[in-house]
């Protein structure tokens, strides 16, 4: 899996004037790996692509690609090939001088370039469509042509900036799939901008998670998710019920938290919280909506929460439910549907519970914004 | 679809009042202002030089005296081709299309400049800047130049200061004091079109281009001039036409022995007192440069509704 090239940010710092568009990143892309930095808009991901393809230097630290230190190295002479988030295919030229251009560049004759191009056509499912002008493509087509045109290029590092953006759902879902496909058949190094949770945690080995220019959390889509190590990743990325409070007592990995308005709830401690979180400290536990069921009993317990059931939504494979606890404390459960009559009911009041190891807790922090 | 029906649609769109104004308007613009003052002008190329009591008598038929006259000069001369006006012809569209190529060498890199490279408030600016000078009226920028590039101009001073010549350079006498005030005259209607369509050049487009490997000359080659073309051409169409048929800055910053074809027509029509003549003239000077055009928008594969661009 190491064929690829590595590509690692030490120290880097980005500022525009006296923004910092980027704090102190610290990142290790093995080579091969398919790379995802996850963030909200403005969260300075596009910023990091930019300046590791070469459009912009950093003001301060090392971008290294290969082993090489970038610095003063022009996006031309850079190993990396960046698809754009608009594609910016050349609408003058037709789709093969497009896909071909980085060898026309390299001052490959005609028939070469049209025999590599027509072999990436084949690749990306379009063989025979080379003498069409770009405006003549759908959309998903373009999207295709803009990663063979750079692919062609053999790019040792491929960069992709929120590719798939402008696709309708359906064949964004697609191209998902085949972009991890095409990823794996080549063996280059991806690195993946989106602000879309799903997109990353898909085909991403590694996801990095940004906030207002500072990487939150590497790691892989599953620890990211189960395993989130700050407030902010715990609320972007995926959905989760926030509980606010005080460490009441910690008990080895688990902590029981007075929660503001719920009472006291048990919760798993995840490792990067371990030690950073005393008791009295302000903290946040959070449950994921399928975290929670509907309880055998009605028994108070600490993996218990009452609620009210205000709302539910079906969505096919399954039920949202959306319930208000004491002192109007918002909550939203997940229910496998499993084609059984629906046990919980409009203005019926239940009780919940979880697995505390489901339930994880961390000091409180600034949370994802809606 | 029929004419009446297009008639109808038109109204129906615009309203009956703007409709009208419309019509009338781009009637009297295309029709009185445009066709039959030319149609006159062909009228007049055609008929004998008559002195007034004589027009509309029997001597009043049509003829190709004035274009023969162009093309052979004056019965009975020792030359069987009018050998002075033909070369004054030629040099002017010669002169007219180096006036042209240099506006688009000197003006192409500034329309990138402002429409891609720089930020908003900068550009507004030096557009500006690039306005403001035409404020000046033509006649006193034209004398404005004859005084910069005179013997004892602020050019000559500096060389002469410099100690890079020992006389005065004469460049009217050389026609640079011509060539730079046509070339100067023009710039924007060169600038302004190429900026307009540069401006609207994907930003990405340039960079993708870059991020595959070419160097900034085949970015300019590759994507940014067929990009432009539609701007370039309509920009070098006016300038060649307007330097053609310029009248003033000939008149004003020419050598001696330079004279410019509209001064030819320009003299037929005012001292010769010969309008027939400076008619056909004018007819030729106008056909031969749209023709011209048309033929350099084949070579370059431009189509006519790009120039409206």
């Amino acid at each position: 899996m190491s064929r690829g090239v590595g590509v690692s940010l030490q120290d880097v710092w980005i500022k525009f004037g006296d923004f910092v568009a980027v704090r102190e990143a610290n990142v290790d892309i093995q080579g091969g790996a398919f790379f995802s930095f996850l963030g909200p808009s403005g969260c300075g991901k596009t910023t990091i692509l930019r300046s590791v393809s070469g459009f912009l230097d950093p003001s301060q630290g090392k971008i290294i690609i290969g082993g090489n230190d970038m610095a003063g190295i022009g996006p031309n002479k850079r190993p990396t090939a960046l698809i754009f988030q608009n594609l910016a295919l050349f609408p003058l030229m037709k789709v093969w001088e497009n896909i071909a251009f980085s060898l026309e560049v390299k001052g490959v004759g005609t028939a070469a370039r049209r025999k590599r191009a027509d072999e990436l056509l084949d690749m990306i499912a379009l063989t025979g469509q080379g003498d069409k002008l770009p405006s003549e493509l759908s959309g998903g087509q373009k999207q295709r042509v803009a990663i063979a045109r750079a692919l062609c290029a053999e790019p040792d590092v491929l960069l992709l900036d929120e590719p798939l953006s402008a696709l309708d759902l359906k064949l964004r879902q697609h191209m998902r799939t085949e972009l991890r496909e095409i990823q794996q058949r080549v063996g280059i190094t991806f690195i993946y901008i989106t602000h879309d949770q799903s997109e990353a945690l898909t085909m991403s080995d590694h996801v990095a998670v940004m906030k207002a220019g500072v990487i939150d959390q590497i790691s892989d889509g599953q620890t990211i998710y189960d395993d989130p190590s700050t407030p902010f990743v715990a609320s972007f990325v995926g959905e989760n019920n926030v509980f606010r409070g005080k460490v009441k007592s910690i008990d080895g990995d688990k902590a029981l938290i007075s929660t503001n308005r719920s009472g006291d709830l048990l919760s798993r401690i995840p490792l990067s919280a371990k030690g950073t979180l005393g008791v009295g400290d302000d903290a946040m536990m959070f449950i994921r909506p399928e975290a929670l069921s509907i309880a055998k009993d009605d028994a108070a317990a600490n993996n218990h929460v009452t609620a009210l059931v205000l709302n539910e939504e079906f969505e096919g494979q399954t039920f949202n439910v959306f319930l208000e606890g004491d002192g109007g404390k918002e909550m939203k459960m997940s229910l496998v549907n499993q084609g059984k009559a629906r046990e919980s009911a409009k203005g019926s009041s239940l009780t919940l519970e979880y697995a505390p190891d489901q339930a994880i807790v961390l000091p409180a922090g600034e949370l994802a914004s809606e | 679809m029929n004419i009446s029906a297009a008639f109808k649609r038109f109204f129906n769109r615009n309203g009956l009042g703007l409709g009208s104004f419309l019509l009338i308007a781009v009637g009297f613009w295309l029709i009185v202002l445009i066709i039959l003052p030319q149609l006159s002008m062909l009228d007049f190329s055609f008929r004998h030089h008559l002195p007034p009591p004589e027009m509309g008598g029997p001597k009043d038929t049509y003829t190709l005296e004035h274009y023969k006259y162009l093309a052979l000069g004056a019965q009975g001369a020792d030359q069987s081709y009018n050998v002075v006006d033909l070369g004054v012809f030629v040099r002017t569209l010669v002169a007219a299309f180096f006036v042209t190529i240099f506006d688009l060498l000197l003006c192409y890199p500034l329309a990138y400049y402002l429409g891609q490279a720089s930020g908003s408030g900068y550009t507004r600016i030096l557009v500006l800047f690039l306005i403001i000078p035409y404020w000046v009226n033509e006649i006193l920028r034209a004398f404005a130049f004859r005084i910069i590039f005179g013997d004892s101009g602020v050019i000559n001073e500096l060389l002469l200061a410099m100690g890079l010549v020992d006389n005065p350079v004469d460049f009217i006498r050389d026609n640079v004091a011509l060539y730079s005030g046509l070339g100067y005259a023009y710039i924007l209607l060169m600038i302004f079109p190429m900026y307009n369509v540069i401006e609207s050049l994907d930003r990405n487009q340039i960079e993708a281009a870059r991020d595959m490997g070419a160097p900034w000359w085949r970015i300019h080659w590759r994507i940014v001039i067929p990009y432009a073309k539609p701007g370039i051409s309509s920009g070098c169409t006016m300038v060649f036409m307007l330097s053609a048929g310029a009248l003033a800055a000939p008149q004003i910053l020419g050598g001696p022995s330079s004279l410019w074809f509209t001064q030819i027509i320009y003299q037929w029509f005012n001292q010769g007192g010969n309008w027939p003549r400076g008619a056909a003239y004018a007819i030729v000077l106008l056909s031969v440069c749209i023709l011209i055009v048309l033929s350099a928008m084949r070579l370059f594969k431009v189509r006519m509704g790009d120039i409206g661009k």
